[in-house]
């Protein structure tokens, strides 16, 4: 598995969280969270180290440095129905770059990964061939990809096998 | 592949989702006041209309949320698509 | 250079010579030439034997309708393809192609007995002639009629070419690069929105490509194609692509493409795919597919010679070859005049013109005249004479009365012909849209579209070339095209057969080349009987198969409606199927094949498994060890090792695939209830229990400990296999049926590395490697739970879950760690375990101690229709609760029947190996077929704890049948068996306390 190249990168560990809850607890969170909650669908947002990713109408994908404590958050949620769960190891993120990177991804993801289409800052889950994905464009020419870790090794040999096409 | 409107995430391809049956079916609140000749009728009887079709998706690799969909099952056309709990249009 | 090849033009490179060989003789030919132009250029006409008859065939057209020229081309043996057409293969140096259906020889075919014999196989002869006597179905006819079926042969060798996939998205995608579909990509592309044209052909330009009259806007046809495509390529919104065949339109505008990338080289460069699958997805889409001239259906109109007209053209003006030297031309349309004019123009001699009209338009006819062509008008062709090529064509006219009367034998090489055009409208029909039937033009072409489709061009019956211009553009922005010499547009052809005499053998008047379907097949196809195309099809098998009735299904509907005194349209089209031409299964694979067919999951110890020399086996898509052989030791003995060593001492298990789901929310133990038969609401926290879910119909669907974490948040755990439906399950309740809950789910599947530690001394072991955590039979007794932490170099505090649980019947933890230092944890606790003789076991052993105890493994002992008192688990359900998903279905009387299946034990009484899983059981000796079966052995091992083998069984009855002996009948004779309670080992339980 090529861990690091031109078209591809893993990143570093982080924390996660998945957060889900009802309209209180999501615009509660939302203000805790340093960026707040995308309300509009399958957008990011974020604040230096700290992002927040939604991935449907009740629940967000938080990500952080590693280690980080969300101890504003918890507090803000304390009392309201809603979900937190450490997610930190059950994924790991890499980066697809380059200004081939759509390209590259459109060999097994069905989106329409057009700058028009697919914007910086758009996140949503999806499908690269036979894994489930969350992609999210961070910059014109690069997306990240947050994977079960133990689909990984599929997902940079399925990219491998596109660089070489 | 069809192309499916996501009440939530828009128009996706059909590989993002599982198709989940026919809509509006609602599980018996009380399913002991049925005899079985009723719960058998919820449990397994199901319409096979040609034509349109209320059914239930699931955009599985996206969202993940169930919502309901008119379907023309002649001509695979949608006719909208709206989430739990709304009536059919 | 041959004499067949001309002395200038055409888009070949004359400067590049490439040898080829073709049935094992070396030809030459020149860069640009499609196999089968290269073979004209030698002269060679003979390129096939048909597929029933074993005829000799030759080249009919220019393009990939070609029903006749397919051959075989190889590289070597893994790479080998089948039922090219000759037409569509670009030549390179050292190609090998081989002509098919022939035995021995091309030129001299045993198989051509079946011609002579041809009246002893009509249409659908295999449905009536191999019925009697049915014992020689088996023996004789199947396996003769499996040697003559096919046309082709399939390499046996894996594949070694690479594919590739692409999903494409755009506002116009355009099928078809001639004139409509430049002229449309020229205008759309003005949009700014992003343009994908793509074309079959080795190069873009269709029919402009052998368009040497034309001027366009006061150019030549090749200069304003080249100077088009270099436009179009300039723009970084249009994409070209050419060798592009589209050969499938799916639903929403979905189109996919099959790209050959380097079929066409000597060598693929370094690292080149084969081919690259495309599914486009467009906001519009454009037909620009053309249209395909139609063969006349006349006595010998299959012999190698016998051409359509425009194809002939194409040979002539793109690949500079003269397909003959003396040429007939039978028509019923004026465009074919062009054809033989500029055959003439470049020195084939043509014999004669038979225009089947009575009366060939007057500008054609004058100028075939001042050619000093001899024209036959109300013409027909009563037969055709040559071995392997023409050699001569019987001429007859028609006289007022209409009767057909023989005029003259014409020697000549070649005979060309044209029916008309039919508009190509595969694809379109493909995408559901409504043909509709065209008088004018005697075709279908399209109507309502179903999608977002649009036709341009002769595809939809638009002719000539600056309105063909016209047409394209005008789908975005009408302009003005200055076309001259824009040529005669083809009209209503002819269908159907030419006229014959009335006592015509009409036998050899071939419908559809490809598959050997003769005028005399369908008539009898109406005569038995069939009056609907689709039928006429299944019995003559006219427009099957690859071919879809590329160049017959007009004529074969024609014949078809003429005999029923019915309109065409009334008869019907049949449907079109993809592909439009063949396609490889390599694109359809793409990289999903070996390593990639599917993702392998590997658990967090995997390497140290393997570098342990575990034997693996695949679980879902995860890898697990199955076991850890030793040196010398099979897999009997390694499992009874492991096995024993769990029993005795501890074993050491990676039990992180299983499903792991948290769910969380006030309502979390109200929605546990609804969902698993037991009861949650009396689960106290820090503790666990065995859940079991049913789907509603009362069924087992999945199993597993749920653990209680905090008042609001249960940590449940599913088989490795139902992980994601169990989700999907649980996930559709809460969304659908009981949005009044509060609670959440969240797959963790992957967050924990679960270490299970099974066996007498497991305590000892654990409480070396987890800190912070009494573990205690006291302060952790069986089905409870406590937190901890390992301390490793890198971390020192790794969280910890340690779960008290049982899967072996033995003392149990199950620690759970941050799946990352799984692996860390692992190597701890094996070390720790080093003085207590640790072993590790792999999914083997742990089936085996499972079934010692009669612990059941869903989907194995389980099948869909057992319940939970079927399989002893009653107890298990909470008894007060109103309602759960399955109860109302437990309540029916058929699932409480006492015959029901129920889990027992077997031991075998007249056997020392295990009983064979899935083997039938009967209730008494000597049985006949078909005997009684009460049931079947769901899982059997070798128990090394008990010396003996056991099984567990789903037997009719089966608790009170406890104490007798049943039989299992098997190929070496009947096993007698004991029926006992499926817990084996330890009945009492006690061993959980270590």
């Amino acid at each position: 598995m090529a861990e690091t190249s031109l078209y591809m990168r893993m990143l570093p560990p982080m924390s996660r969280w998945i957060l889900q809850g009802g309209a209180d607890a999501l615009s509660a969170a939302a203000r805790a969270w340093p960026a707040g909650l995308s309300s509009e669908a399958c957008r990011a947002r974020g604040q230096g180290e700290l992002h927040a990713l939604w991935l449907g109408p009740e629940e967000f994908l938080l990500l952080a440095p590693p280690d980080h404590e969300p101890r504003a958050l918890r507090e803000a949620l304390a009392g309201m129905p809603h979900s937190l769960v450490d997610v930190s190891h059950r994924q790991v993120a890499f980066e697809v770059c380059g200004p081939d990177c759509a390209l590259l991804l459109s060999a097994a993801c069905p989106l329409d990964l057009d700058a028009a289409h697919f914007p910086v800052g758009m996140c949503t889950r999806t499908v690269f061939g036979k894994a489930d994905i969350v992609l999210w464009r961070t910059r014109a020419d690069a997306f990240h990809v947050e994977v079960w870790r133990s689909f990984l090794p599929y997902c940079t040999e399925l990219l491998a096998e596109q660089v070489q096409n | 592949m069809l192309l499916i409107d996501c009440p939530y995430c828009g128009n996706r391809p059909e590989i993002e989702f599982t198709y989940g049956g026919q809509a509006h079916i609602a599980r018996p609140t009380q399913p002991a006041d049925y005899d079985d000749h009723q719960w058998t009728e919820f449990l397994y009887l199901r319409d096979n209309q040609r034509g349109l079709r209320a059914e239930r998706w699931r955009h599985s690799h996206g969202c993940g949320r169930f919502f309901n969909a008119l379907r023309d099952t002649t001509t695979d056309r949608f006719h909208g698509t709206y989430k739990v709990g709304e009536p059919r249009p | 250079m041959s004499t067949h090849r001309t002395q200038t033009g055409g888009r070949i490179d004359r400067t590049r010579k490439v040898s080829f060989r073709f049935d094992g003789r070396t030809y030459t030919g020149q860069v640009g030439d499609t196999l089968a132009s290269a073979l004209l250029a030698n002269g060679v006409h003979l390129t096939a034997r048909s597929f029933k008859y074993h005829r000799p065939r030759g080249i009919l057209a220019a393009g990939s309708e070609e029903p006749n020229a397919l051959v075989a081309v190889w590289r070597d043996a893994a790479r080998y393809t089948p039922n090219l057409r000759a037409t569509q293969v670009e030549i390179y140096e050292g190609l090998q192609a081989g002509s098919q259906n022939r035995w021995p020889a091309l030129g001299f075919d045993i198989g051509r007995i079946n011609d002579a014999l041809s009246r002893f196989f009509p249409a659908g002869f295999y449905y009536k002639t191999f019925m009697w006597p049915r014992r020689a179905w088996k023996s004789l006819y199947e396996p003769m009629i499996r040697r003559a079926a096919g046309i082709g042969i399939a390499p046996t060798l894996p594949d070694p070419d690479r594919y590739a996939q692409r999903y494409a998205h755009c506002e116009v995608l355009i099928v078809g690069a001639g004139p409509a579909g430049i002229a449309a990509a020229l205008a759309a592309a003005k949009g700014g929105g992003r343009v994908l044209l793509c074309d079959e052909q080795s190069e873009l330009g269709g029919s402009l490509l052998s368009e040497t009259r034309a001027q366009i806007d006061g150019q030549s046809a090749a200069q304003w194609l080249a100077q088009a495509l270099a436009e179009l390529a300039a723009n970084p919104r249009v994409t070209l692509l050419s060798r592009t065949t589209a050969f499938g339109y799916f639903p929403h505008n979905l189109v996919g493409l099959v790209q050959r990338v380097s079929e066409h080289r000597e060598t693929a460069l370094p690292g080149q795919i084969r081919e690259r699958l495309w599914q486009v997805r467009a906001q519009q889409v454009v037909l620009a597919t053309g249209a395909i001239e139609r063969p006349l259906v006349f006595p010998g109109n299959d012999r190698p010679g016998v051409m359509l007209a425009d194809a002939a053209r194409t040979y002539l003006n793109r690949y500079g070859v003269r397909a003959g030297t003396r040429a007939v031309l039978v028509t019923a349309d004026d465009t074919a005049y062009q054809s033989a004019l500029e055959l003439a123009a470049a020195g084939v001699a043509i014999a004669a013109i038979v225009d089947v009209r009575d009366q060939p338009g007057a500008q054609q006819l004058a100028a075939a005249h001042s050619a000093g062509i001899e024209i036959f008008a109300a013409g027909t062709v009563l037969g055709t004479r040559g071995a392997l090529r023409l050699r001569a064509a019987r001429i007859g006219q028609r006289d007022a009365t209409g009767a057909v009367h023989f005029r003259r034998s014409v020697v000549c090489d070649l005979l060309l012909m044209s029916g008309g055009f039919t508009p190509s409208v595969h694809l379109f029909s493909q995408s559901r849209g409504k043909l509709e039937w065209s008088e004018e033009l005697q075709a279908f072409v399209p109507g309502a579209a179903a999608e977002a489709t649009r036709c341009a061009g002769a595809c939809r019956g638009v002719f000539g070339l600056s309105r063909v211009l016209e047409d394209g553009a005008a789908l975005f922005a009408a302009q003005h095209y200055e076309v001259s010499e824009d040529g005669p547009t083809p009209g209503a052809g002819w269908l159907g057969t030419l006229p014959q005499p009335v006592d015509a053998d009409v036998g050899k008047a071939f419908v559809d080349f490809q598959h050997d379907v003769s005028l005399k097949d369908i008539l009898l196809a109406t005569r038995e009987g069939f009056h609907s195309i689709e039928h006429i099809k299944r019995f003559t098998t006219t427009g099957m198969a690859t071919d879809q009735g590329k160049t017959s299904n007009l004529n074969a509907l024609a014949i078809a409606a003429q005999r029923l005194q019915k309109p065409p349209v009334e008869v019907g089209l049949t449907t079109f199927r993809m592909p439009f031409t063949p396609t490889t299964f390599g694109s359809f694979a793409g990289a999903s094949r070996g390593e990639l067919f599917d993702p392998v999951r590997r658990t967090p110890t995997h390497e140290w498994a393997e570098a342990r020399g575990a034997v693996f086996e695949p679980v879902s898509l995860w890898m697990r060890a199955r076991y850890f052989p030793q040196e010398g030791e099979d897999m009997h003995l390694c499992v009874k090792r492991e096995c024993l060593a769990v029993r005795s001492a501890c074993g050491l298990f990676d039990a992180s695939t299983l499903g792991k789901i948290e769910i969380v929310g006030p309502d979390a133990a109200e929605f546990l209830n609804r969902l698993y038969v037991n009861n949650w609401s009396n689960l106290a926290v820090g503790r666990c229990r065995y859940g079991i879910l049913c789907r509603d119909d009362g069924f087992i669907y999945d199993d597993g400990v749920i653990a209680r974490l905090a008042p609001d948040r249960f940590h449940v755990t599913t088989t490795t296999g139902g992980a994601a439906r169990v989700l999907a399950m649980m996930e559709d309740y809460r969304q659908t049926e009981w949005t009044d809950l509060a609670v959440w789910l969240t797959s963790t599947t992957e967050q924990w590395a679960v270490i299970a530690v099974q066996g007498p001394r497991a305590r000892r072991v654990v409480e070396t490697v987890v800190q912070g955590a009494d573990l205690s039979a006291a302060a952790l007794p069986h089905m409870a739970l406590t937190r901890g932490y390992v301390s490793c170099e890198d971390a020192p505090q790794i969280p910890a879950m340690v779960f008290r649980v049982s899967f072996t019947g033995e003392l149990g933890f199950e620690i759970n760690v941050p799946a990352g230092y799984g692996r860390a944890v692992w190597d701890q606790v094996f070390e720790a375990g080093q003085a207590h003789g640790i072993v590790p076991y792999g999914t083997e052993t742990m089936h085996v101690l499972r079934a010692e105890k009669g612990y059941i493994i869903v989907g194995q002992d389980t099948d869909g229709t057992v319940t939970p008192d079927d399989a002893g688990l009653a107890w298990a359900i909470g008894k007060t609760k109103p309602d759960f998903v399955g109860k109302r279905s437990l309540q029916r009387p058929s699932m409480n029947d006492a015959i029901r299946k129920q889990l027992v034990g077997l031991f075998c009484l007249s056997c020392t190996a295990p009983l064979e899983e899935g083997a039938q059981i009967v209730d008494s000796r000597g049985q006949s077929v078909p005997m009684k079966l009460i049931g079947h052995v769901t899982s059997s091992y070798d128990s090394a704890v008990l010396g003996k083998p056991i099984a567990l069984a789903l037997i009719a009855g089966g608790r009170a049948r406890i104490g007798q002996r049943l039989f299992v009948p098997m190929p070496g004779g009947e096993i007698e068996v004991e029926v006992t309670s499926p817990v084996f080992y330890d009945e009492k339980g006690v061993r959980l306390n270590g």
